[in-house]
């Protein structure tokens, strides 16, 4: 009943609307359309100039309402991110005076210069200096934002140092896969073709005539956990980025970087943590804060739950949980001797139930 | 002096010759059928119109979709039980949009309201109306293939809307179709029939853009009136020549990244796949053949045609506002050179910065600082634009028609949009704010609502050329601001949530510690949308209403403009002009010269005029 009675307001102001506007080209005709003309005209001048100042306070107000919830009222959480930020910093304010500048000066404009009796319009087709000038000066505004832009990005995208943690980090519908290189320091080599229900990643943890391919020993010992990643503050951690299946994007807002992960073709990435997960958690004043890694490229339907994480610990906290984990190879076919590693299939079923929540259900292929 | 004299009383003459026999001329016309005049018609001024209604329909569709969606994201929490009913389970379960329908939704509003909407509708529409008329010419170059442009487009609009009824729901990958998303039926439901559709009608589509593009430039090139050089066009035809040498140029190379698509979805080619391996059970699932493809590939095909896109939607706009402007502001258009140069370099640009798409695909960096160079200089003739049609509006007489704020509106939102375009533009601020909501702000302002108001400042100042008659103004003004004010609530925000990192294509943002701060402004978003919405069907009223209702134009010229249109009769007949063609004698911005209001194009130059240049 509610709805129909929305529906029969909404349409009743629409006929009042047309209504009232069909009247007013009555009485414009009566009045004089010439006449009438130039009253709305008058109207709309003030309605300019109206605009322009509640729209600038408008735009000071959006500022103090929600520049507090974005990332730029902290503290970047990468040596990078830094960069970023000030560079933003500086953007912000050049085009922030050509903005206020030129939206003053339209609008001031069309409010000053609108049809008055009498009034001569200026003949003024053209001025090669006033059009030098114009061309000029942002010419150099932006030799100024590329030459600074350019040396950011040669720095974010140089060489990761030597002492970096190497993460390899592998997206898939709809979650994410992290390898270490374990003990040998050296990631196996890995084939697509030899993914199965065990070997997530397709590690060559064995022979294979038909597709001519041998067991990589230094495959054996590498780690692979799903859904959390590990870093260490103040070490740069490089990550080198893949997909299974299509184009994802690992989007680590908090160290304001992303990069995709295209199938095929490996790219890389990498970042100096500042502050670990912990202090991070103070900094937002929120306890349940997590550097979140998000699929920022759309991947298909559960594109917005395929959330990872980044724990940023201490180096000595690192070596712990390094040393806690076994290899991918171990969890697969583990010896009757040891104990069984828990941590990889344990994270599997977190992020498992992550995504269902996340997907709540509606997600199943028809 | 005795030569011109003899001119302009033949030019005048003829005028005079034909309104009297106007009735005769339309009398000549009366064999034409219902079929020829409205449905396969070949006069220029007709499939104007078709393009322009066909474009409306898709706007009012594509609009409704970005409000179910944004009831998705407004109100994440709520159910709107109704909306099962209307949609069915596919769509709406439990009174929530599904994910798969709120993909589609967003797919599918991008690609209706990039393509059908602000290419064929904006370009298609004005582009047939204005060019015949403005340069002087009864007709297209080949008014069969300006027929086949539209027809090419209705098929395609009818396939487009057939794969919304498909049972797998239509495509849902996003409008760029980035393959292998696209290209693997098993990655997601929308890449079965739904896609095969979309490819289709997309292709389709391509055809008919370049069908329409040759003509244009055809006409323009070499169908001008006597008198009319290139350097005495109105900037609406220069940005519409750019803008079609752009479409001819880069659309095919569209279709080309497609054709591979095509091969790669059905006949196991491996253009764009590789090293594959997709969870779940059918078609193209598991570990795949494919290998020795590269999926950038195809962004590198998609986006150079992306990029000029952008252009192809924001010129014909450029063009018209510059026309109306100057028309309003009763004075030339400032700098009409540096305009024409300033859309040349544009148009070059265009071609060579659409790898600022890719800075995050892994693209090389030195690559990728070259695009970062040539994507930041084509913020210099972008600027010389805006500060051109400033100087244009100082010390005029302005009168604020509809169409004149909605060339005022535009330049406002052209210069908020473009101001963020520097900051994407910069890879290594783009690193950071690469598919966000900034984006999402970036190009809905600058491309997206600026070009929507391009398009509603020409409806609005050439309504009474295509009908005969006038919108209503009131109504006018109403839409005008009620849009403006929500064009900035909506999208200025956005900025906000971009800053936040808040990734855009996210069906619920609730589970992310980092972007679940923005519950309430999405609310807010929504709700404005759906008031900005709205305010669309008023002006759609407005417009049929005003077809059959609306006032009567009594006089030919009532802008007391300067251009070509204003020559013909108030219901120009298919050939525009009665007897002969006005011959040309001067640029077509000679408002306030030497003390006269407006001196139209065909006037011959009197001896004792000022020279300007």
């Amino acid at each position: 009943m509610s709805t129909f009675f929305t529906i029969a307001v909404i349409v009743l102001v629409f006929l009042i609307i047309f209504q009232i506007a069909k009247a007013s080209e009555y009485v414009a005709v009566l009045k004089g359309e010439e006449k009438s003309r130039k009253e709305n005209n008058k109207v709309n001048g003030f309605f300019m100039i109206t605009f322009l100042i509640i729209g600038l306070i408008g735009v000071y107000w959006c500022n103090e309402l929600f520049f507090g919830k974005t990332l730029l009222a902290h503290d970047s959480a990468s040596v990078q991110g830094e960069k970023v930020d000030s560079m933003l910093k500086l953007t912000v304010i050049i085009t922030g005076i050509v903005f206020v500048l030129t939206q003053v000066a339209l609008f001031w404009f069309a409010y000053r210069f609108q049809e008055k009796e009498n009034a001569k319009p200026f003949f003024f087709p053209h001025n090669n200096t006033m059009e030098i000038i114009w061309t000029v000066i942002p010419a150099i505004a932006l030799t100024f934002l590329v030459v600074i832009g350019l040396r950011n990005w040669f720095s974010f995208t140089s060489e990761a140092p030597a002492n970096a943690i190497q993460v390899e980090v592998t997206g898939q519908q709809f979650g994410w896969i992290f390898r270490y290189a374990g003990k040998d320091k050296t990631f196996g080599k890995k084939y697509y073709k030899y993914i199965d229900g065990t070997n997530s990643l397709g590690l060559l943890w064995k022979d294979s005539a038909g597709l001519n391919l041998k067991d990589d020993p230094a495959a054996h010992d590498d780690i692979v956990t799903t859904q959390t990643m590990y870093a260490v503050k103040g070490r740069p951690c490089k990550l080198i980025i893949g997909s299974k299946d299509v184009i994802h994007d690992v989007g680590l807002s908090a160290f304001r970087l992303k990069m995709d992960a295209v199938p095929g073709t490996p790219t890389t990435l990498w970042f100096t943590p500042k502050y670990t997960t912990k202090e991070m958690k103070e900094i937002m004043g929120n306890p349940d804060y997590d550097y979140e890694i998000s699929c920022d490229q759309m991947c298909g339907n559960g594109h917005f739950g395929m959330r990872g994480v980044i724990k940023v610990v201490s180096q000595p906290e690192y070596d712990v949980w390094l040393a806690g984990l076994s290899s991918a190879y171990s969890a697969a076919f583990p010896a009757p001797s040891t104990t069984t590693p828990a941590v990889a299939a344990d994270s599997t079923k977190k992020m498992a139930a992550v995504i269902a929540k996340a997907v709540k259900g509606a997600l199943a292929k028809q | 002096m005795s030569n011109e004299a003899v001119l302009q009383t033949s030019v005048e003459g003829a005028v005079a010759h034909g309104v009297h026999h106007e009735d005769e001329h339309h009398e000549h016309h009366h064999h034409d059928t219902f079929i020829s005049k409205y449905v396969f018609s070949m006069d220029h001024k007709m499939i104007a119109k078709q393009f322009l209604i066909t474009g409306m329909v898709w706007a009012v569709l594509g609009g409704l979709m970005s409000v179910l969606f944004r009831l998705q994201l407004g109100y994440p929490d709520s159910h709107f039980t109704f909306l099962e009913d209307i949609l069915g389970k596919f769509w709406v379960q439990d009174g929530k949009i599904t994910p798969q329908a709120y993909y589609a939704l967003v797919t599918t509003h991008g690609t209706v309201l990039v393509f059908f909407v602000l290419t064929a509708g904006l370009s298609g529409t004005f582009a047939n109306f204005l060019i015949p008329l403005q340069v002087g010419a009864r007709d297209m170059a080949s008014p069969f293939m300006n027929m086949l442009s539209y027809w090419f487009f209705f098929l395609a609009s009818v396939i487009m809307l057939s794969s919304i009824f498909v049972e797998t729901g239509p495509f849902s990958g996003g409008w760029t179709a980035y393959p292998p998303l696209s290209a693997l039926r098993g990655a997601s439901p929308g890449s079965g029939t739904g896609m095969d559709l979309w490819i289709i009608a997309m292709a389709l589509f391509v055809v008919s853009s370049l069908l329409g593009g040759l003509n244009y430039i055809a006409t323009i090139l070499n169908m001008r009136t006597k008198g009319m050089s290139m350097t005495r066009l109105p900037l609406t035809i220069w940005a519409l020549f750019f803008t079609a040498v752009l479409g001819v140029l880069s659309f095919p190379v569209l279709l080309s990244g497609f054709i591979l698509l095509i091969f790669d979805r059905n006949f196991g080619t491996s253009f764009y796949l590789s090293d594959i391996f997709v969870q779940g059970s059918g078609a193209n699932t598991g570990i795949l053949p494919n290998e020795g493809g590269n999926a950038i590939l195809f962004q590198h095909l998609f986006w150079f045609l992306g990029h000029p896109e952008v252009y192809i939607i924001l010129l014909p706009a450029m063009g018209m506002v510059s026309e109306i402007l100057s028309v309003n502001s009763r004075k030339p258009i400032f700098g009409y050179m540096a305009m024409v140069g300033s859309l040349f370099a544009i148009a070059i640009l265009a071609f060579l910065v659409w790898a600022h798409h890719m800075f995050v695909t892994g693209l090389n960096p030195f690559l990728g600082s070259i695009f970062v160079l040539l994507t930041l200089l084509i913020a210099v003739p972008s600027a010389i634009k805006v500060f051109n049609w400033l100087t244009t509006l100082w010390r005029g007489n302005i009168r604020f028609t509809p169409a004149m704020m909605f060339a005022i509106g535009f330049v406002s939102l052209f210069i908020s949009g473009g101001l963020t375009g520097i900051w994407l533009g910069n890879s290594a601020l783009d690193i950071h704010l690469h598919d966000t909501y900034f984006v999402i702000a970036h190009f809905h302002i600058v491309m997206g609502v600026a070009s929507m108001f391009g398009m509603f400042a020409g409806i609005y100042h050439w309504y009474p050329k295509m009908y005969g008659r006038y919108l209503n103004n009131t109504l006018g003004y109403m839409h005008f601001w009620i849009t403006m004010i929500g064009a900035y609530l909506i999208f200025w925000p956005m900025h906000y949530e971009g800053l936040a990192g808040m990734p855009r294509r996210y069906y619920d943002y609730s589970i992310w510690e980092s972007f679940k701060q923005f519950g309430g402004l999405n609310q807010f978003i929504s709700t404005v949308a759906l008031i900005v919405f709205a305010t669309q069907i008023l002006f759609l009223f407005n417009f049929f209403y005003s077809i059959w209702k609306g006032r009567k134009v009594t006089s030919k010229n009532p802008y007391n403009s300067n251009t070509l249109e204003w020559t013909t009769p108030i219901n120009p007949g298919h050939g525009n002009w009665v007897g002969e063609i006005p011959e040309v004698h001067r640029w077509a911005y000679d408002y306030a010269k030497d003390g006269k209001e407006f001196v139209p194009q065909n006037v011959p130059i009197d001896p004792n005029e000022s020279h300007h240049h």
